[in-house]
């Protein structure tokens, strides 16, 4: 074949797996076969999805601007602890669920559905509830954690798309696969502690889709392998679906400085000219051997956009923006930063580059305005 | 009450290893975990070293259970698990779900560790119905949680359940490791220095309070957890075997004292004044009241 043939080839086939997807579903459909789970499954076979933009929106509102701004798909979270980012002030109830839906719809993006802490014995039907609200309004997938939830939503709902979470700790083949089978899952969100090469290595040995974050603050520890926060103050992000959760923060302006404090434990102590962070434990200055730095992790966002050749290489099929607990103005601000770096990386990988307008934009909202490759980068480690 | 002596956390010399395991098999516990669950660099004890231990701590009666590693990285890892598990002679604790998949597929009964995060009955009895046939819940789970986990179980269903009881809490792990990051070393190149901080490496607040331990690529508590002064509790939570955490100095004292608790030789009352001057720094137990995991309420001082 001649490589001027190339893309009349691939268009070929592409549209000769569209006709099989329809005599086959069309076959089904006289069988009387339920026919969601297996249009979903054709639909990704005939065009995976590369590098999907997924935003956070903790808030119609932010939804929007995700949506305006060009992101192919947005994730949010109930206002209760069913979601890992239980921040009062944020998330949304049917109604604005509802309307955010038929925003999203209207303009062919997507909506996930975070339900990714894991179920309590005490409460477990809040989360099956939330399930069936997620099913009833129509979301494109949910996101879990749990297999217990999983078990339950495969039985209840067989037809609803399922994506692990990053909190289901999942960082080897062996463990998404067990998803897959188990459950049927079709995406995992990778814990931002695997390399690229670890990443590639995932990506090779199972079917499941792989999303990884791109940008916006950085979990240090494994997620949902994190207890940091309920050991300081009694609720973790397992449970609770928040770490170092503000009921436990304190401000202090001190003649020693502004001091942040967890329950009582001091994170930080800020000089006069330096700007004071919120005490997320992980990123505080602590004292080791006499030595007083940040032990664990600086307030450092991601920012992977280096490496969207890289991904775009390995097949990666969405990136996810972290940060449903910011502003509608920030989610504006990364998702039409991003929209414009995908869409250049897929035009061309070879001569993609990393604009220093867009690294700019990016570190005016970033976390500590600073930046990290994070675990992708393995000297990072 | 059976007692279990829980994985060992840090590194040790390989002679330290070898001679606090034989010690180990004089020692009054029923049960004991061997195998490194926290760094895939750490090697100066290796499967067979491990096999070699179980087949004497088995010969002498101990129930033997191997440790999984609780975060797998690479290939390699996969395969350190894959080897594990095919040897066969001596059951394995699950740490992550692909070592359950695994375990499954191999049918061979496992013991479901605590990072498999069972936090409700329906996980739970899916492990069970996998094959686990002991499980250790979450550190972080508090007493009446357990409970409602165990009466919601269905009736069928038989499982142990083992609970941390006593040592440095593993409270969280990461790709970085942090004892490296403390003397400016990259992980790939980090000269092994967990071999200097047997105990953990303490990091404390900016006003000198002991927050957290170092070990690592895991975080640690400070604190100990110790639910010595609350033994006569754990049989109505429906606890069957409570995990001692190996720590590097007078562990034997610490395993003698929790078995005359568990023989009624000493009553939990006086459990701390014993304990007191054999552990590595102050007890917690608020975890297992519902709490935020660092307090300590004493058993004369009982909570509001």
């Amino acid at each position: 074949m001649y490589f001027a043939d190339l893309h009349t080839a691939f268009a070929s086939i592409e549209h000769n797996l569209g006709g099989i997807k329809h005599l086959i579903l069309d076959k089904l459909k006289d069988m009387k076969v339920c026919l969601a789970p297996v249009k979903n499954l054709l639909d990704d076979m005939s065009n995976p999805p590369l590098l999907e933009l997924i935003c956070p929106a903790g808030s119609l509102p932010a939804l929007k601007a995700a949506v305006d701004n060009g992101a192919d798909g947005v994730y949010l979270g109930l206002k209760d602890n069913t979601n890992a980012r239980n921040f009062s002030g944020l998330n949304f109830d049917e109604k604005s669920l509802t309307e955010g839906i038929r925003y999203a719809h209207t303009k062919k993006r997507k909506v996930l559905m975070a339900l990714n802490t894991y179920p309590q014995p005490a409460t477990l039907s809040r989360w099956h509830q939330a399930v069936d609200t997620a099913a009833s309004l129509g979301v494109d997938a949910i996101i879990l954690a749990d297999p217990g939830l999983m078990a339950y939503a495969r039985k209840t709902h067989p037809q609803l798309r399922l994506h692990l979470s990053v909190q289901g700790s999942a960082t080897s083949y062996e463990a998404v696969n067990f998803y897959r089978e188990r459950f049927g899952i079709q995406r995992a969100v990778l814990p931002r502690v695997l390399s690229l090469a670890q990443v590639e290595n995932v990506i090779e040995n199972t079917d499941v889709e792989i999303e990884l974050f791109g940008f916006g603050g950085l979990c240090v520890m494994v997620e949902g392998r994190c207890l940091l926060s309920s050991y300081a103050c009694g609720d973790s992000p397992n449970t609770f679906g928040a770490c170092s959760p503000g009921h436990a923060v304190r401000w202090e302006q001190t003649p020693k400085g502004m001091e942040t404090r967890l329950n009582g434990v001091l994170i930080d102590r800020y000089a006069d000219n330096e700007k004071a962070g919120y005490p997320t434990l992980c990123k505080g200055r602590f004292e080791v051997q006499g030595e007083t730095y940040y032990a664990l992790e600086e307030p450092t966002s991601l920012n992977s956009m280096d490496m969207l050749p890289e991904m775009a290489r390995l097949g990666i099929a969405a990136i996810k923006i972290e940060g449903r607990q910011r502003s509608p103005a920030y989610v504006a601000q990364v998702t039409q930063v991003w929209r414009a770096a995908i869409d250049a990386v897929k035009k061309d990988r070879a001569t993609f580059k990393a604009q220093p307008a867009w690294q700019t934009a990016l570190a005016k909202v970033s976390e500590g305005s600073m930046n990290t490759l994070g675990a992708y980068y393995r000297p990072w480690k | 009450m059976k007692l279990s002596l829980g994985p060992l956390l840090y590194y040790w010399s390989r002679e330290d290893t070898l001679a606090f395991y034989e010690q180990s098999a004089e020692w009054p516990v029923d049960i004991v975990y061997l195998g490194e669950t926290v760094c895939s660099r750490r090697h100066l004890l290796r499967l067979p070293d491990y096999l070699e231990l179980a087949e004497k701590l088995s010969a002498v009666g101990k129930e033997v259970v191997l440790s999984s590693q609780t975060l797998i990285e690479s290939e390699s890892d996969l395969k350190a698990l894959r080897k594990l598990i095919a040897d066969g002679r001596f059951k394995v604790e699950a740490n992550e779900w692909g070592a359950v998949r695994l375990l499954a597929e191999a049918r061979l009964p496992f013991v479901a560790g605590p990072t498999l995060n069972a936090y409700n009955p329906d996980t739970l009895a899916m492990l069970a119905e996998m094959g686990a046939t002991r499980w250790v819940p979450p550190v972080e789970m508090p007493r009446q949680m357990i409970k409602d986990m165990l009466t919601a179980l269905p009736e069928s269903i038989h499982l142990e359940t083992e609970l941390f009881g006593y040592g440095r809490l593993p409270l969280a792990f990461s790709a970085r490791c942090f004892t490296a990051r403390h003397y400016n070393l990259q992980k790939d190149d980090c000269q092994f220095r967990c071999l200097d901080h047997p105990d953990g490496l303490v990091l404390a607040s900016r006003e000198g309070e002991d927050f957290l331990a170092i070990n690592g690529i895991q975080t640690q508590s400070a604190k100990v957890m110790s639910l010595a002064h609350r033994f006569n509790e754990l049989a109505d939570a429906g606890i069957d075997v409570l995990r001692l955490s190996p720590q590097a100095r007078n562990m034997q004292r610490v395993v003698d004292i929790f078995r005359a608790l568990a023989e009624g030789d000493i009553q939990p009352a006086q459990a701390p004044a014993q304990l007191d001057r054999f552990m590595p720094a102050a007890p917690c137990d608020g975890y297992w009241l519902g709490k935020a995991g660092m307090e300590y309420h004493s058993v004369a001082h009982p909570v509001a």
